[in-house]
C-alpha cells in the first residue's frame, strides 16, 4: 500500500475544519452554498476527541482486512481526494471490485451512502467493505474477536464507547465518527461566494454561471456539499443496474448518487464506473444528454444543454475553484497491539 | 334492501372522500404530514421544473406515480388504514407520512 510511503503528515487539523463559520458578507442567494455550521451527528454517537482517534486508527489500519493488507484509507485515500485515483476499488489480492471508489470526503453531509445508497447513514457504510469479499474480505466475528484480544484497542474503544465493548455497532460507530472529521476546507470558491469577487477567474465566475442556469448542474449537484443526494441515470451505458438492484423501481434503473463536487479535482477518475478521467468529458457527457442518450430510463434531467465549448471549460473552471487546501491528517504508522 | 344499504354508504363514502394538495416544491413534499381517511387522495402536484416522483411501499396502501414531469398532477387513492412513509425515488430527502384512519 503505497498510502504509508507517500503519507506522513498532511495539511491542517481536522478540528479547524469544522469550525468553519458561515459569514454576514454572503448575499441572500448565495447562502445555500455556505458551509452548515455544524456536521450532522447522530444522537448516539457524539463526535469526541477519543472517537475521532479510536476510528483515525481503525480507517488506517489494514490489519483489519483478511491478509493485513488493505484498509479504508487504501481506497479512500485522503492524498487522493479521500478516494483511490483508479477507476475502480482495488481489494485484497488485487481483486477489482464493481465501482469507482467513492470519495470520504464530506460523506457525513450525505443522507445515503454508497453509489447506490443502500445504506441510510455512516454507521451503516462502515462494515460494508471490511466484510466485502472484492475489498477487505474479513469476517466480522473473526475481526471482532482479534480486536477483543488487542489490549491496546480494547483501552481505546472503553475510553471512546465506556461499557460498550467492542462490538460491531462500536466498530462502526468509531470508524464513521472519523469520517465525519473528513470535511473539506475553505475553497476559493467559498471566499467568491463570501464577498470576494477577484479570488477566482472571470471564466470560473461565468462557469457558475452557467453552472447554476443554462446548463442547470444544479439542479442536482446543490446546496454546500454540491450534491442533493438524488439518483439518476445519467446514459453511461455499462451492465450495473445501480439502485435498481436494491429494488426493481422503473426511477432507479442504472440511476447512481449524485457525487459531491468538492474537491473533485483531486478525485479523478469520475463517475461510479470510474470511466472518465477529466473533469471537461464527465462535465460534456452530463450536459449533453449522457454516452447513451437513447438508453432505456435515462434520468429527464440528463438532457443536451447546448452548451458552447467555452461554457463547458469555464464549467471545469470554476468546479477547480471548490479544491481547498488539503485537511491535515497526521496518519498513524503505528497501530494499538 | 341490502343492496340499497351498501349502496348508501357508497355513496356516502364518495361523497365524503377528500383531497388533500401535496405540492412538491424545491424538493420538499408540502405538507410534510398529513392525517386523511380511507378513500380520501393525495394529489401530487409538482410545481419543481424538474422531475420528481412519489412511492410507498406500505402494503396496502402501495404506489408508485413514476416520473412526474414539472407542472404535472398525479392523483392516488388511500386503501386501507396504515401510516404511511413516502418518498421520492429521485431525492431520497423528500419525505412525507400520512396517517390513514
Amino acid at each position: 500500500m503505497n498510502l504509508k510511503k507517500r503519507s506522513k503528515v498532511l495539511l491542517l487539523s481536522l478540528f479547524t475544519v469544522l469550525a468553519f463559520t458561515t459569514t454576514a458578507g454572503a448575499s441572500q442567494e448565495f447562502k445555500k452554498w455556505l458551509r452548515p455550521e455544524k456536521v450532522p451527528t447522530p444522537i448516539d454517537n457524539k463526535i469526541t476527541s477519543a472517537r475521532v482517534e479510536l476510528g483515525k486508527l481503525l480507517y488506517f489500519d489494514p490489519s483489519l482486512s483478511r491478509d493485513g493488507t488493505v484498509s479504508c484509507a487504501s481506497c479512500h485515500n485522503p492524498l487522493m481526494g479521500w478516494s483511490d485515483n483508479q477507476p475502480k476499488a482495488i481489494g485484497i489480492e488485487g481483486r477489482e471490485g464493481p465501482r469507482n471508489s467513492p470519495t470520504v470526503l464530506n460523506t457525513a453531509y450525505q443522507i445515503r451512502q454508497f453509489w447506490d445508497g443502500r445504506a441510510k447513514t455512516l454507521e451503516e457504510q462502515a462494515l460494508g467493505p471490511i466484510q466485502a469479499d472484492v475489498e477487505m474480505d474479513m469476517n466480522l466475528d473473526l475481526l471482532l474477536s482479534k480486536l477483543n484480544k488487542n489490549s491496546g484497542y480494547v483501552a481505546l474503544f472503553e475510553k471512546a464507547y465506556p461499557s460498550e465493548g467492542i462490538t460491531d455497532k462500536t466498530l462502526a460507530k468509531a470508524i464513521a465518527t472519523f469520517e465525519r472529521t473528513v470535511v473539506s476546507n475553505e475553497a476559493p470558491f467559498d471566499k467568491f461566494i463570501k464577498g470576494d469577487k477577484k479570488v477566482i477567474s472571470k471564466s470560473a465566475q461565468n462557469g457558475f454561471k452557467v453552472f447554476t442556469g443554462k446548463a442547470r448542474c444544479s439542479d442536482c449537484h446543490d446546496g454546500f456539499n454540491f450534491t442533493d443526494g438524488s439518483f439518476h441515470n445519467i446514459a453511461l451505458g455499462g451492465v450495473d443496474e445501480g439502485r435498481y438492484k436494491i429494488r426493481k423501481r422503473a426511477a432507479w434503473f442504472h440511476a447512481f448518487k449524485t457525487p459531491t463536487l468538492r474537491d473533485i479535482a483531486k478525485s479523478a477518475p469520475y463517475f461510479h464506473d470510474g470511466s472518465v478521467k477529466t473533469l471537461k468529458e464527465a462535465t460534456t457527457i452530463c450536459a449533453t444528454g449522457g454516452r447513451y442518450p437513447n438508453g432505456k430510463n435515462i434520468s429527464t434531467f440528463i438532457v443536451d444543454r447546448g452548451l458552447s465549448e467555452t461554457e463547458i471549460d469555464n464549467i471545469v473552471e470554476f468546479m477547480k475553484t471548490l479544491s481547498g487546501e488539503p485537511l491535515n491528517v497526521l496518519v498513524p504508522t503505528k497501530f494499538p497491539q | 334492501m341490502n343492496r340499497v344499504v351498501i349502496l348508501f354508504f357508497a355513496v356516502f363514502s364518495l361523497l365524503g372522500a377528500k383531497d388533500y394538495i401535496v405540492n412538491q416544491k424545491k424538493k420538499t413534499f408540502l405538507p410534510g404530514n398529513i392525517t386523511a381517511k380511507v378513500g380520501d387522495r393525495l394529489i401530487f402536484k409538482n410545481s419543481d421544473n424538474f422531475s420528481h416522483n412519489a412511492y410507498s411501499d406500505n402494503e396496502a396502501n402501495e404506489f408508485d406515480i413514476g416520473m412526474q414531469s414539472p407542472g404535472q398532477d398525479i392523483a392516488v387513492e388511500l386503501k386501507a388504514p396504515a401510516t404511511i412513509a413516502i418518498e421520492c425515488a429521485i431525492h431520497p430527502n423528500m419525505l412525507l407520512t400520512v396517517d390513514v384512519k
